[in-house]
């Protein structure tokens, strides 16, 4: 599903690699939780599979898709694929959560219909029933965070990446999403996870990807995962 | 997908984007009401630099439609030769017309214009009408005027002229000087009227770039969603086509309101420069022409600025 060979990504001319020769390789409806330090270059691993950013050197192929072949107006189609839920959010402020969301299936063209009768469930979903009029201001940290998986999930990705998507909640929260994340994968879409909470990983067990200085320092099932 | 299907979900698409916009210019509506504020203001100076121009220009008008040349016959002069030099004349390019004074009309004319002076009155009615027949030469460019005494000038022209036309001596040089201030005031006019469109439009792309800078996120966030480029630029399109729209129907009705509520103030403020009255009945005249022109300005620069000042935010990273 997603192949990475010999990635290496440098910003600036003369910067150390933020990546160096990173090789994965992750199975259709895998689930795999990478984890490193900040500045490890987890979130530039991330970018790249958003095709945020451009790898200075390897080849990436996600889905089938070359990113070496990929032109540019064929980018918001491979992001279609992709649900990704940021660590920032990234939420339009000036829509409510119920827009929010709905934005994801307006811009591909699904119709009224379909749209009121998806993004209730979804927002059911990740507990944010009630609040569908909200503005993403009046929310909690927990909530907007909620709203971003929702708008990640609702088209059904195959892959779903997310960035630090317990960073900003109480555990119990942060267990709900992860819940959330564990329900998606086993409808069959591959789940890409950052974190620092070594308790989800230590409980998750699943596939853990330590990555330290930009290269990848190992790589293994988590019960022989050990921090 | 059959084409009536496509054209279903176009339909959609447009009313999602048209809709977008609305909403968004509803509930941006400081940066929606700041902008149009500047539109409105920028959009009426231009309109207003137009009226006053063209007022101006009317003005100028009526001050060179008073230049004309007067040339004074002989009294040996036949009417053969009067009828001869006035087709001539009739025949130079920058004649506008000709108008021929016999000697006794001149007299009759200058009674009358002298009828309170009694002394002149008195002094002219002792000997014989002294008065030569005039040919009155309106030139079409006052600028061109020198054309025309330089046909006057002809030595077989002259011949018939009782003494230099008007429009020689200390009478030449005030009719130059007229004719090359007013040549210079219609040009600095004119460019005028273009340097402050410029600026406006300067002013009008830079607020529409302030506006999209505040909400460069949005556009980044949707870009990063996987929304297509005519998808994401479409309500800020539209916001701005709207901002144009308000920003030219209230610059229009501000300086209509102007004209209405306060012409005697601008007549007296004016110093007599401008004839606000003219320029009302111009505005009045122009009404449609300049609400639709002010329309098309603000949609189109609008339009192109948002189209413009959107592209940065839109661009995919393409260094390695």
């Amino acid at each position: 599903m997603i192949l990475l060979d010999r990635v290496t990504k440098t910003y600036g001319r003369d910067a150390a690699p933020a990546l160096e020769r990173v090789s994965l390789h992750v199975e259709p409806k895998e689930f795999v939780i990478i984890v490193g330090a900040s500045g490890a270059g987890k979130s530039t691993l991330l970018k790249l599979l958003t095709r945020e950013e451009k790898p200075t050197g390897g080849k990436i192929i996600v889905g089938g898709i070359d990113y070496d072949k990929l032109k540019d107006k064929e980018i918001p189609l491979l992001r279609r694929k992709i649900g990704v839920v940021f660590q920032d959010f990234k939420l339009l402020p000036n829509k409510s959560v119920f827009e929010n969301v709905a934005f994801a299936l307006e811009m591909v063209g699904m119709t009224n219909h379909e749209i009121n009768h998806t993004v209730p469930r979804v927002l059911d979903i990740v507990g944010l029933k009630g609040k569908e009029k909200r503005m993403p201001a009046e929310l909690s940290g927990g909530e907007r965070q909620r709203v971003a998986i929702a708008r990640a999930i609702v088209r059904q990705p195959k892959i779903l990446i997310a960035d630090e998507p317990t960073g900003n909640l109480d555990p119990k929260h942060a267990w709900d999403v992860v819940r959330v994340l564990e329900k998606i994968n086993r409808f069959g879409t591959t789940v890409l996870l950052t974190t620092h909470n070594q308790d989800i990983v230590n409980r998750l067990k699943r596939r853990v990807i330590t990555i330290k200085d930009g290269q990848i320092v190992s790589d293994r099932a988590s019960a022989e995962y050990k921090s | 997908m059959s084409k009536w299907e496509r054209l279903k979900r176009w339909l959609m698409t447009m009313r999602r984007i048209i809709r977008g916009g609305c909403i968004n210019f509803v509930r941006n509506s400081w940066l929606s009401v700041a902008a149009m504020a500047v539109m409105t203001i920028t959009l009426t100076i231009v309109l207003f630099s137009v009226i006053a121009n063209a007022t101006f220009t009317n003005t100028i008008q009526q001050i060179t439609s008073k230049i004309d040349i007067s040339v004074y016959l002989k009294d040996s002069v036949n009417p053969d030769e009067t009828t001869q030099l006035l087709t001539q004349l009739k025949q130079l390019p920058n004649v506008q017309g000709v108008t021929y004074i016999s000697k006794d009309q001149a007299l009759t004319n200058y009674k009358k214009q002298n009828a309170t002076n009694l002394d002149l009155l008195l002094a002219i009615s002792e000997t014989d009408n002294p008065l030569p027949a005039t040919v009155q030469i309106k030139p079409k460019d006052p600028d061109k005027i020198n054309d025309i005494k330089v046909f006057l000038d002809k030595p077989n022209i002259t011949a018939l002229q009782s003494d230099p036309t008007s429009y020689s001596g200390d009478r030449k040089a005030a009719v130059d000087k007229i004719t090359h201030a007013t040549a210079f005031m219609r040009k600095a006019g004119l460019i005028s009227v273009l340097v402050f469109a410029v600026i406006s439009m300067l002013i009008i792309f830079n607020t529409i770039q302030m506006a999209i800078f505040n909400r460069r996120d949005e556009l980044t966030i949707m870009r990063l969603l996987g929304a297509s480029t005519s998808y994401i630029r479409g309500p800020f399109i539209v916001e701005t086509l709207l901002y144009g729209i308000f920003s030219a129907v209230i610059s229009i009705v501000l300086l209509n309101s102007l004209f209405v509520l306060s012409s005697s103030t601008l007549q007296a403020s004016s110093l007599g420069l401008l004839d606000i009255n003219y320029a009302n009945q111009y505005f009045g005249e122009h009404f449609w022409l300049f609400l639709t022109l002010q329309l098309v300005i603000g949609i189109l620069i609008g339009t192109a600025s948002s189209i413009f000042a959107t592209q940065r935010y839109l661009k995919f990273k393409t260094t390695k």
